[in-house]
C-alpha cells in the first residue's frame, strides 16, 4: 500500500523531551536530523523514522525532525501525527 | 615605609608594581561569580602592557570569564588552572584553543598544591567588596558584597604579591577583615569589581520539577534510616535545585523528629541561612555565599562564620571540615557502574564544569550522596565508564534516582539499613538497564585526540586526562 | 488502593514519562481541557503511545476522553481502549444518558478488537447543575461505572458562583455527589484543589473531603501528591482500633461464632469494612503494621 504525503504538515514541539516533525511532499525522500544526542542516538533515531513511513507505504518526502532529546515512543508518536496531517487533514486541524 | 604606599593609583599601575612578566602566574577567585569583573580587566591590563604567556590559577572559570579566550587567542594566557570551568570556555578549551593542558585541581586539592609547593602563585588579584588602604578587605560589607572570600584565603598566603583590588575604601582598619594587611602588598580601587545583580546568579531555589522533589523526597528518607540524623548531625549539599530540595525535606524531618544538627558547610544559601534560624542548624561554615540571604547573613549573624579553602576541605591541612561530615548531597552528570561520578565533561566529551569541592567532601563525608534524575531527556546517567574521573567511586556511598536507589557494593551495612525502612535499592546495574529500557542504550563516543586538561585528585595525583574533541 | 488521581497533559511528552514516578495510586492521561483543539490527533497519538510503552507499574491508567458534543470521541475511545486504557473519565456528565451512549461504544470497541466485554471501566465526572441533580442514575446506568468525580471549577460556573478556597459553595454538591456514589456502591472522588503552589491549603482541603467521606481526590499538579496521601494517612489510634477489629473478626471466624464482638460490644458488617480500610490506607501510606500473628491451632 503506497501513500504519498500530500501537503506541508507539523507535529510537536520544540520544548525538553519533544520534537518537532516538519514534512513536505517530494519527489525523493530526504531525511534531516538535528539532535542534542545524535552521537548517542542519531542512528537509532533514524531507523525509528524509517519504519514508521514504511508502516504507512511512504516512500518519497523531506522528513524533517527537530529533536530536542525525545523518547523513541514520542518519536514515533509525533511522525505518525505528522503523516497523518499530511495524508489526509488540515494540517493542524485534527481528526 | 607606611602602609599608605600600599594604594596604587589604577591598575595598571599596581600590575607594573607588582613586578609580573611574562610566564608567570596570576591568581583569582570566583566569589563575585557571573558578575565578576576583575579578570577580565586584570587580563585586559596585562593584554595591553604586553605580558605574554601569564598562567591563569582561578578558583573557578565563569561564563562571564569568556574573554580569557581572547587573551589566550593574543598570547597573553598560555595556561588555565581552576577547580571548575563553565561550558562556554570549556568548548573553546576542548576544541584545543590552548596548547597546554587545563589542569583541573578541587577546592580543596588547589590550596594543598599551594601548601605543598607544586603550585606556586606569583600574584594573586583579591577582589574584595571592601577594603581599606593597607589592605585588609571582606566581602561581607560594600556595594558589591558577596559574603565569604574563603576561596581567596590561600592565595593571599602563598602569593609572592598580593594586590586587593576593590570597588570600595573604608576608613583604616576595616574591623572585620577576612584577609588581613599583613600579607597583602597593594590596594587598588576601580570602579566596579562585579555586578551585584550576576553576582547571586546561578540555581539556588529549590526545584519545582517534580522528578527532582521526588529524588530529594527518598534522599532525605535515605538520610534518616542512615542513622546518622542524630542531635550534632553535620551536613552539605550543594546550590542545585535538588540539593536544596534534600535540604528543605531533611529541615521538615529534624523538625518533626526534635533534632539539632552541629553545622552545615560549604557554599551557603538562603535556605540553610532559615535552617540556622530557625536552630535546626547552631552553625554555618562559609566559604562561598550563593544568595542575598546567605550573604547579609554571614554579615550580621555570629553563628554564621567564615572558612577558608584550606579550612574547608584541603588534605594538605592539619585537619579540615569536610572531615567531620556526616553527610554530604552531590549532583553527577555522569555516574558509573563503579561509582565514579564525573563533573567536568558532557555526554559529548566537552568540558561544562568541575570538581569544586565535589571529590573533597566524597572523601570525607561518612555518608556521601548522589542524586541526579536517571535520564536527563534522552540521556541516561549511568554508563559503563564515566568520560571523566572527577571523583573515585570509593568515595561515593549512594545514588538517589526517581527510580531507585543504589548502594555502592562495599555499603552492604547502609543497603541493610535503607532496605528496612522501605526504600527500594536495587544493584546500580539494574538502575542501568532500566534507563537504558526507556531510552535505548547509547553509542559511546571515544575521543582519541590529544590531552587538553588533566584532572588532578586532592593529593596531587594524576587522576584522569580529558581529550580533545573530533568534531 | 486510589486515593490519588493526577491529571497528565496529553500533548507533554515528558509529563507522560514523569507519570512512570509519580507516585499516584491513579494517573489520569488528559485528552480534554489541557490540549487545544488542533492538537486532539497528536496528543491522542502521544498517550496512545505511552500507554503502549512505558512502564507504570501498579498504578491505575485512566484517560479524560472528550465530551460528547466534540466529533473526537469516536476515535478518543477507540485509541486508548486498544491502547490498554483500564478506565475512561468522561466529561461533563449531566445523566443516565451521556454514560450509556459512552457504554455502547465501548460494547463495540471491545467486540471489534476482541477485547474483554466490560474490561474498560468508566469515571463518570460530575461537573453541571443537572450532572449534580442525576449523579444516582449516572452512577447505576452501567456496570463499567466505578466513580464519581467532581469538578469544581465548571460546577461553580454553571452555578454561577465563585469558586473558593474554602468551598462553601461547592460542600452541597460534594455531600450529594457523595451520597448518590455510595448509594450505588461505588468511589467518590473529591475535585481538585486549584492552587498548584498552595500545599497546605491542599491538605486541608483533602481532609475535609476525607471528613466527608471521599475515597480519593483529583489533583492537577503532582505537587498536590504529598498533601493528599497525606491527608488520607490514617491516625495511630485509627489504625490501633482497626487491628484491633480485625482480630476480633479472625477470632470469631476461628472460634465459629456468628456474631463479633470487641470489648463486649458487637460489630457490624460496615466497621469491618472500614477497619480493614483503614489497614490498606495505612499500608499504602507507608505505616508499619505489626507482622499478623501465626494462628493458634
Amino acid at each position: 500500500m503506497r501513500k504519498k504525503l500530500m501537503k506541508k504538515a507539523r507535529a510537536g514541539t520544540l520544548e525538553s523531551g519533544d520534537v518537532l516533525v516538519t514534512i513536505e511532499p517530494g519527489d525523493s525522500l530526504d531525511i534531516q536530523l538535528t539532535s542534542p544526542v545524535i552521537n548517542q542516538f542519531g542512528e537509532a533515531i533514524r531507523r525509528s523514522v524509517h519504519e514508521v513511513i514504511d508502516s504507512f507505504g511512504v516512500t518519497s518526502g523531506t522528513i524533517t525532525l527537530e529533536d530536542q532529546g525525545a523518547l523513541e515512543c514520542t518519536i514515533r508518536a509525533r511522525l505518525m501525527t505528522a503523516i497523518r496531517r499530511s495524508l489526509e487533514g488540515e494540517e493542524g486541524v485534527s481528526q | 615605609m607606611t602602609y599608605s604606599t600600599k594604594a596604587a593609583p589604577s591598575l595598571r599601575d599596581a600590575i607594573l608594581r607588582s613586578g609580573l612578566r611574562d610566564d608567570m602566574t596570576i591568581s583569582f577567585h570566583h566569589h563575585l561569580r557571573e558578575g565578576d569583573r576583575v579578570l577580565n580587566a586584570v587580563l585586559g591590563e596585562c593584554s595591553a602592557a604586553g605580558l605574554k604567556n601569564l598562567t591563569v590559577n582561578a578558583s573557578a572559570i565563569m561564563g562571564c570569564h569568556r574573554p580569557i579566550l581572547d587573551f589566550v587567542r593574543d598570547g597573553t594566557v598560555g595556561s588555565i588552572e581552576c577547580n571548575f570551568m563553565h561550558a562556554q570556555v570549556g568548548q573553546a578549551i576542548s576544541r584545543g584553543i590552548l596548547e597546554r593542558e587545563v589542569i583541573f585541581r578541587s577546592h580543596g586539592g588547589r590550596p594543598a598544591a599551594m601548601d605543598r609547593g607544586e603550585s606556586h602563585i606569583d600574584v594573586a588579584f583579591i577582589a574584595a567588596s571592601a577594603a581599606d588602604t593597607a589592605g585588609n578587605c571582606n566581602g561581607k560589607e560594600g556595594k558589591a558584597a558577596f559574603g565569604s572570600i574563603g576561596y581567596a584565603m590561600p592565595d593571599a598566603a602563598h602569593a609572592r604579591h598580593v594586590i586587593v583590588v576593590t570597588d570600595q575604601l573604608f576608613e583604616y582598619p576595616l574591623i572585620d577583615a577576612s584577609i588581613s594587611e599583613e600579607s597583602v602588598d597593594t590596594v587598588v580601587v576601580i570602579d566596579s569589581i562585579g555586578d551585584p545583580e550576576r553576582i547571586m546568579s546561578g540555581t539556588t531555589r529549590v526545584t519545582r520539577d517534580p522528578i527532582g522533589l521526588l529524588i530529594a523526597e527518598q534522599a532525605a528518607k535515605a538520610i534518616s534510616a542512615s542513622g546518622l540524623l542524630r542531635d550534632g548531625f553535620t551536613f552539605q549539599t550543594g546550590a542545585g535545585g535538588t540539593s536544596l530540595a534534600v535540604a528543605q525535606y531533611l529541615g521538615e524531618l529534624m523538625r518533626a523528629k526534635g533534632i539539632t544538627g552541629r553545622f552545615a558547610s560549604g557554599g551557603i544559601t538562603g535556605l540553610l541561612v532559615q535552617l540556622l534560624r530557625e536552630g535546626l542548624f547552631e552553625v554555618l561554615l562559609d566559604v562561598q555565599c550563593f544568595d542575598r540571604e546567605a550573604v547579609q547573613s554571614i554579615a550580621e549573624d555570629g553563628r554564621h562564620g567564615e572558612i577558608s579553602a584550606t579550612r574547608y576541605a584541603s588534605p594538605a591541612a592539619k585537619s579540615a571540615v569536610v572531615d567531620q561530615l556526616d553527610v554530604v548531597i552531590l549532583g553527577a552528570t555522569e555516574i558509573d557502574t563503579d561509582f565514579n561520578v564525573n563533573v567536568h565533561t558532557d555526554s559529548n566529551g566537552v568540558i561544562m564544569g568541575g570538581s569544586g569541592g565535589h571529590s573533597d567532601t566524597a572523601a570525607g563525608a561518612k555518608l556521601s550522596i548522589i542524586v541526579a534524575p536517571l535520564m536527563r531527556a534522552r540521556l541516561p546517567l549511568i554508563v559503563d565508564r564515566v568520560g571523566t574521573i572527577s571523583t573515585p567511586g570509593e568515595d561515593i556511598d549512594l545514588l538517589v534516582t526517581q527510580y531507585g536507589l543504589a548502594c555502592h557494593p562495599g555499603r552492604a551495612e547502609l543497603a541493610r539499613k535503607l532496605k528496612g525502612a522501605g526504600l527500594p535499592v536495587v544493584p546500580i546495574q539494574d538502575l542501568k538497564a532500566k534507563a537504558e529500557s526507556i531510552t535505548g542504550v547509547p553509542v559511546r563516543s571515544v575521543h582519541k585526540g590529544r590531552p587538553v586538561a588533566r584532572v588532578i585528585s586532592r593529593d596531587g595525583a594524576l587522576l584522569d586526562t580529558i581529550a580533545m574533541i573530533d568534531n | 488502593m486510589r486515593r490519588s488521581y493526577l491529571f497528565l497533559p496529553g500533548n507533554q511528552p515528558t509529563m507522560l514519562q514523569n507519570g512512570a514516578v509519580l507516585p499516584a495510586d491513579v494517573l489520569i492521561f488528559d485528552l480534554e481541557d489541557s490540549v487545544a483543539p488542533t492538537e486532539k490527533d497528536a496528543a491522542r497519538e502521544l498517550v496512545a503511545s505511552a500507554l503502549r510503552s512505558v512502564d507504570y507499574g501498579e498504578r491505575v491508567l485512566a484517560v479524560r476522553i472528550n465530551d460528547l458534543e466534540k466529533p473526537y470521541v469516536k476515535k478518543d475511545l477507540e485509541t486508548v481502549v486498544t491502547a490498554g486504557a483500564h478506565s475512561v473519565m468522561v466529561p461533563k456528565v449531566t445523566g443516565a444518558r451521556t454514560i450509556q451512549h459512552v457504554a455502547v461504544m465501548l460494547d463495540l470497541i471491545e467486540e471489534e478488537y476482541d477485547i474483554e466485554k466490560g474490561r474498560t471501566k468508566i469515571i463518570a465526572l460530575i461537573e453541571t447543575a443537572l450532572g449534580i441533580e442525576h449523579a444516582f442514575d449516572a452512577a447505576t446506568s452501567s456496570q463499567r461505572v466505578e466513580a464519581l468525580a467532581l469538578g469544581g471549577e465548571d460546577l461553580c460556573a454553571d452555578l454561577g458562583c465563585p469558586r473558593t478556597k474554602e468551598g462553601t459553595e461547592i460542600l452541597y454538591s460534594r455531600s450529594r455527589l457523595l451520597i448518590a456514589a455510595r448509594a450505588a456502591g461505588i468511589e467518590a472522588v473529591d475535585t481538585p484543589f486549584t492552587d498548584a503552589r498552595d500545599e497546605d491549603g491542599c491538605y486541608a482541603d483533602t481532609v475535609f473531603a476525607r471528613s466527608l467521606g471521599f475515597d480519593g481526590k483529583l489533583s492537577i499538579s503532582p505537587h498536590h501528591l504529598r498533601p493528599i496521601h497525606r491527608a488520607f494517612m490514617p491516625s495511630q489510634e485509627t489504625v490501633a482500633f482497626a487491628l484491633e477489629v480485625i482480630e476480633a473478626m479472625e477470632m470469631a471466624k476461628r472460634e465459629r461464632r456468628g456474631a463479633v464482638s470487641l470489648r463486649g460490644k458487637m460489630i457490624d458488617l460496615p466497621v469491618v469494612r472500614q477497619a480493614a480500610k483503614t489497614l490498606e490506607l495505612a499500608r499504602a501510606s507507608g505505616m508499619t503494621l505489626p507482622e499478623k500473628e501465626g494462628t493458634p491451632s
